[in-house]
């Protein structure tokens, strides 16, 4: 492998962790205060259909993305109500959702823009654009890291630098802040918390709205920065992905990061070895290597790479005991 | 000095759905005072400060904090008002620290900075002020029982508690960390705190309080200044005069030796020793009562004679040979096949499955095997006959076999868990609680079958934290105390004080 | 704030038939408003639906083909769910299910018919267990969440079906990926045929007699569940595990036990796609019927009847909705997906909003009655 190769292939790293990165976060928050999140797929579909009709109609990519994020803020608000104030099931609360998303983003998309479920094809101007970052061309003749600036860390998406910008953010938020910390409690032992006289059921409330503003990002990122539309299904798993990151980074922000950008880098990987035949066992099936990043999954799920602890009183609507 | 009323409850009402926890209480606490309430399980102490720390809503009554009458809606209030709760079950974030927890909910700032440097060093002259050494930084999860107990009292403080009450806290201290708390709890009544001390222990009311409340089935007592009492009046009070529920039995026909519990230690869910090198014998034909309050290690006891919950140390022998220890383990299915049978002190977490209708409840843990199943087929009729008929032996209302267990009152569901393991004439028979949350009718009943067995010549545990209940149906009687057994007696001529005082550890 | 009723004196017609009912309503009627938005009219969709599933013969034939197939997985995701597990790979398994039957049929061309039956069946769920032993095992004993996990397992069923039907298995004297077609004569009777012994002249429609053998299979699931132990085991796990534990029955046994029959009642949706309607295997057969199972179940309350009942009702779905999306240009077969997320929203997650109004409103009715 060349030294472009392995740039390009850090590049795509970069690229293609990013909405892994926001909706892991966003799982982050909601599941530390106690609630699960297995609709982070459907609300990264809602968020990229929404972020694509917006961008067309309205004429702007900022207009869809803060319409995305309403969007995702009112299905966690859904989720909240379903969840911590009816005490229902959490689970089928998030597999409501994903199904939901599902079909009603293709079949407004559909109905409204006639295309198959496709929204229109956003112009240029209507569209994210990669940055390229300043004194590119000056940098790039120093050895090593001239060019890993130029290749790896310029000419991305604005979404990716907020991405890796968000993480540290984040990582400060929940353990730096009152709020992360009330929330932290809220998951940990709500009890606690509610005899130090804060209302649970508010703050996991509060937890979910940031949940809907992060996965917003993921989905904006998928349908108006690196592709120019939404088309069905766009989300492909990667709401489940970001959540199997989070599990394995055991609910932290900085090993999550770690996660996606190894879900990332596998995705990324499994593109340039397609049809590429490898030492001893030759050209492996392209399916396998698309499959790669799922079995990943079960196998970190499987707990092969270390015992995950989820947050105490995940799952568990609070109900004062006596 | 004239003490002044720094805490007033004027005729607290409240009930659980048809269970009067509190009826009618009064109670004047003054500034300063060391005030302990006393009373057996179920005396209504715990739901009463619950009430005063927001936590509970009282149905009526007034409440007053330093003569201005407060209606306390939530904890948030109560901690605002000055009142700060120690509860028996640590409301502590395990995985945070100690200064973590203290701040929760008063951090000051959004942001750690300014204010969290100035907590700490609050919370490090707090510490100094009233002798609590403890490290800020430290992890909860590794700190002792007695350490973390030592942050909720911290917790009170920093919240600016004037009135500090603290539930049952020595259930799950060693002796010397009781001594550390005590010493805590006069430097603290020094600076001018109140205390309100809720427990069951006479020791703790005589060493520490100056004015005591008891508290039985619901309702005050007596109130006495500590210094004109006596153990014996207190103990006397607490259980009362016993209500004549005593069964009618023949002579007991003790055989010999069943069941033999040698040296057995046993740990709860945090690692805490529960059950300390306690040994005994359960024989033939005999009723043997283990009495106490509630918290001394009995469900642990229970369980790990049950094949629930492991032993760490000693051995159980069953008719001579040993069936549980240290290194093997029966487990319910196995003690059941020996004829071991375990009527559960919670019936509805582990008795039961409420979900269940009747029939499917009474067959449950023999229902793998015939007359109920054959070739994991489940025989219906076989148990709806079986189901129909011993409903109408023990008396189980309404005799629908097919009826939602949870529609069953809490009576009735405890004659479906009796007739299911006295039905097969158990060897060992294991109860605990039974006639817990129980109508009177129901007690009776299930008082008279217990004695059946033990005159058929089953060998059995009766764990109860009703006294009564040990007195009439015991043949003979142990206590247990903090984790160990602290007096056996031959159920002759016991009084109710001198079981009362063994109940509250007073041992000489 | 409604008063709370003492639940012992709802009747069970109300809890059971009322409350769902009334979920159901709240969900067509948020499924109108969808319909709306996009652009048609919700009455017209909602006639057209009807007259689509039920108002000619082979229209009928398809609603209960599609039943077939949600029969089975609803059946699936109920067996799990009485264990407390939510199985979402019924869509992976039965995609692997289906595998199985092929596979028996192509090796045992030539076969006596009744044993390549038999053994086809078999096939189809010993492939559909076999694709959620994993997640069951690790559930079991791991501890990982079995929705995550079976989610997985649906996405790499598709890599690998892919490759095999691309690869491997493809008929390849044609273009697309998919299997030759099975010997004519192991193809399962269809209901035209039936029809047609009987001289009457129907219509085409894949309604085939695995219908029956679905009704079969309710019988058999309504008979594990309730009248085995086994079913009473996983039931217990399911509501009390810790009462479970007391009365000497296994968790992890039981885990594995229902996750393997419902993996097994996935793969037979093999049968009816392969054995009764398309006799090859196409890549992705399973087109989304898995996750209706989901929503049928939860209707149905994971009872056999309430699921058959379901399973109807989303053949109509399925088949007015084609009817809809024929006649409607703006609906698309993804808005009826979207009608099941709702169902799935009202019957399961939302579907105590009502319950307190409802129940409150029949007992103080049924009182005055009385009084």
């Amino acid at each position: 492998m060349e030294a472009a190769d392995i740039l390009s292939l850090l590049s795509a790293t970069l690229r293609i962790s990013t909405p892994l990165v926001f909706a892991a976060m966003a799982g982050l928050f909601a599941e530390r205060s106690g609630v699960i999140d297995f609709g982070l797929e459907g609300k990264m579909l809602a968020a990229a259909f929404v972020a694509a009709s917006g961008a067309a109609v309205f004429g702007s990519e900022w207009y869809g993305l803060i319409l995305a994020i309403i969007s995702c803020v009112a299905l966690s608000m859904l989720h909240g109500f379903a969840s911590v104030t009816h005490k229902g099931d959490q689970v089928v609360s998030c597999v409501a959702i994903n199904i939901l998303m599902i079909g009603l983003t293709t079949a407004l998309a559909a109905a409204w823009f006639g295309q198959q479920g496709l929204t229109p094809t956003l112009t240029d101007d209507r569209r994210f654009f990669e940055i390229t970052l300043p004194f590119v061309k000056q940098l790039s003749v120093i050895p090593v890291l001239g060019p890993i600036y130029s290749e790896v860390i310029s000419g991305h998406y604005i979404f990716v630098y907020i991405a890796y910008i968000i993480v540290p953010c984040v990582y400060w938020i929940v353990f730096k802040t009152s709020f992360g910390l009330r929330i932290r409690a809220v998951g940990e032992n709500p009890n606690a918390v509610d005899t130090a006289g804060i209302n649970v059921n508010l703050m996991r409330y509060k937890a979910l709205a940031v949940n809907g503003i992060l996965v917003a990002f993921a989905g904006a990122y998928l349908s108006t920065a690196i592709n120019a539309n939404f088309f069905r299904e766009m989300s492909a798993g990667r709401g489940y992905l970001a959540l199997a990151a989070l599990i394995f980074g055991k609910w932290k922000p900085k090993t999550a990061l770690i996660a996606c950008l190894l879900f990332g880098f596998t995705d990324a990987l499994q593109i340039r070895l397609q049809g590429v035949p490898l030492p001893l066992v030759g050209v492996i099936p392209v399916q396998f290597i698309q499959a790669l990043p799922y079995v990943l999954t079960v196998v970190l799920l499987a707990g092969f790479v270390g015992k995950a602890i989820a947050p105490r009183a995940i799952g568990q609507p609070y109900i004062k005991e006596h | 000095m004239v003490s002044q009323p720094i805490l007033e409850l004027q005729n607290i009402n409240k009930s659980f759905g048809h269970v009067q926890a509190n009826k009618n209480v009064s109670v004047i606490v003054n500034k300063g005072d060391i005030y302990g309430i006393i009373g057996e399980n179920g005396a209504g102490k715990s739901t009463l400060m619950s009430i005063v720390f927001g936590y509970y809503r009282a149905d009526s009554g007034i409440i007053k904090i330093n003569n201005n009458t407060i209606d306390i809606k939530s904890p948030h209030q109560s901690i605002l008002s000055g009142i700060g709760m120690v509860h028996q079950h640590f409301m502590l974030v395990e995985t945070f620290t100690v200064l973590e927890n203290i701040i929760l909910g008063f951090e000051g700032e959004f942001i750690f900075g300014e204010k969290l440097k100035e907590a700490k060093k609050n919370l490090e002259k707090l510490c100094k002020d009233y002798n609590l050494q403890i490290d800020l930084d430290a992890t909860i999860s590794d700190l002792s029982v007695g350490f973390r107990q030592r942050v909720e009292i911290l917790k009170a403080l920093y919240r600016q508690a004037e009135i500090l009450i603290l539930d049952e806290p020595t259930g799950v201290l060693t002796p010397q960390e009781v001594d550390e708390l005590f010493k805590i709890l006069r430097s603290l009544k020094k600076e001018g705190k109140t205390i309100i001390l809720i427990t069951h222990k006479l020791n703790e009311i005589m060493n520490l309080t100056n004015k005591v409340t008891v508290m039985r089935q619901g309702e005050i007592v007596g109130e006495r200044n500590t210094q004109d009492t006596s153990k014996e009046e207190l103990a006397e009070m607490m259980v009362g005069r016993s209500v004549l529920l005593r069964v009618e039995k023949q002579k007991a026909k003790i055989g010999e030796v069943v069941l033999e519990i040698n040296n057995i230690s046993v740990k709860d869910d945090l690692d805490v020793m529960r059950v300390k090198k306690v040994s005994f014998k359960l024989k033939k034909g005999e009723i043997l009562g283990l009495a106490g309050v509630t918290g001394n290690g009995q469900t642990e006891l229970l369980e790990a004679l049950t094949g629930i919950r492991k032993i760490e140390s000693g051995e159980i022998k069953l008719e001579g040979t040993t069936i549980s220890s240290n290194s093997h383990f029966s487990n319910p299915r196995e003690l059941r096949e020996k004829d071991v049978a375990h009527v559960p002190e919670d019936r509805q977490r582990m008795g039961l499955v409420t979900e269940f209708n009747a029939s499917e409840n009474i067959i449950f843990g023999y229902h793998h095997k015939p007359p109920f199943s054959n070739s994991s087929i489940m025989m219906g009729s076989n148990i709806f006959n079986h189901s129909n008929a011993i409903m109408k032996e023990y008396d189980v209302r309404p005799i629908s076999p097919f009826l939602k267990t949870s529609n069953f009152s809490g009576g009735n569901q405890q004659k479906i868990i009796l007739s299911r393991e006295l039905n097969k004439d158990p060897k060992v028979l294991l109860v605990g609680q039974p006639t817990r949350g129980v109508d009177i009718g129901a007690i009776e009943f299930i008082h008279q079958r217990i004695i059946d067995m033990r005159n058929k010549g089953a060998a059995i545990l009766l764990v109860s934290v009703e006294l009564d209940e040990i007195l009439s149906l015991s043949d003979r009687i142990v206590i247990m105390f903090d984790g160990s057994l602290v007096g056996e007696k031959i159920n002759e001529n016991v009084t109710d004080r001198e079981v009362g005082l063994l109940m509250a550890g007073i041992t000489n | 704030m409604v008063k709370a009723v003492d639940k012992t004196k709802v009747p069970w017609w109300v809890a059971n038939v009322i409350v769902p009912l009334v979920n159901l309503i709240l969900a067509l009627f948020v499924s109108g408003l969808f319909i709306f938005i996009a652009g048609e009219n919700p009455y017209q969709a909602l006639k057209l639906i009807i007259y689509g599933s039920f108002g000619y013969l082979e229209g009928f034939g398809y609603t209960l083909y599609y039943a077939t197939n949600f029969i089975f997985t609803g059946l699936a995701f109920a067996v799990a769910f009485h264990c407390r597990l939510f199985n979402i790979g019924g869509e992976g398994q039965a995609y692997i299910g289906g595998l199985g039957v092929f596979l028996v049929g192509y090796y045992l061309t030539g076969f006596p018919i009744s044993i390549v039956w038999i053994l086809a069946i078999a096939g189809s769920m010993l492939f559909g267990a076999a694709w959620a032993a994993i997640p069951a095992y690790l559930q079991a004993y791991r501890g990982s969440h079995v929705v995550i996990t079976t989610i997985m397992f649906n996405f790499i069923a598709s890599a690998l079906m892919v490759f095999l039907l691309v690869d491997v298995i493809r008929d390849t004297s044609q273009m697309g990926p998919h299997t030759v077609p099975l010997a004519e004569e192991q193809w399962f009777p269809m209901f035209r045929e039936i029809a047609g012994w009987f001289g009457m002249k129907v219509g085409y429609s894949p309604l085939n007699i695995t219908f029956l053998l679905s009704i079969l299979v309710s019988l058999g699931v309504w008979f594990l569940i309730w009248r085995t132990k086994w079913g009473y085991e996983m039931r217990a796990v399911g509501h009390n595990t810790q009462a479970a534990i007391y009365a000497g029955i296994s968790p992890q046994r039981n885990i594995i036990l229902a996750m393997l029959i419902s993996g097994a009642l996935a793969g037979m949706l093999g049968v009816n796609e392969i054995l009764g309607v398309h006799h090859e295997v196409m890549v992705n057969f399973p087109a989304g019927y898995g996750f209706t199972g989901i929503a049928v179940a939860l209707m149905g309350r994971n009872h056999p009847i309430g699921i058959f009942l379901a399973a109807i009702l989303f053949g109509m779905l399925y088949q007015g909705g084609s009817e809809v999306t024929f006649d409607m240009p703006n609906i698309t077969r993804y808005m009826f997906v979207a009608v099941q997320g709702v169902i799935i929203l009202f019957s399961g997650a939302l579907e105590n909003l009502f319950r307190p109004q409802i129940e409150y409103f029949f007992v103080s009715k049924l009182k005055e009655r009385e009084a």
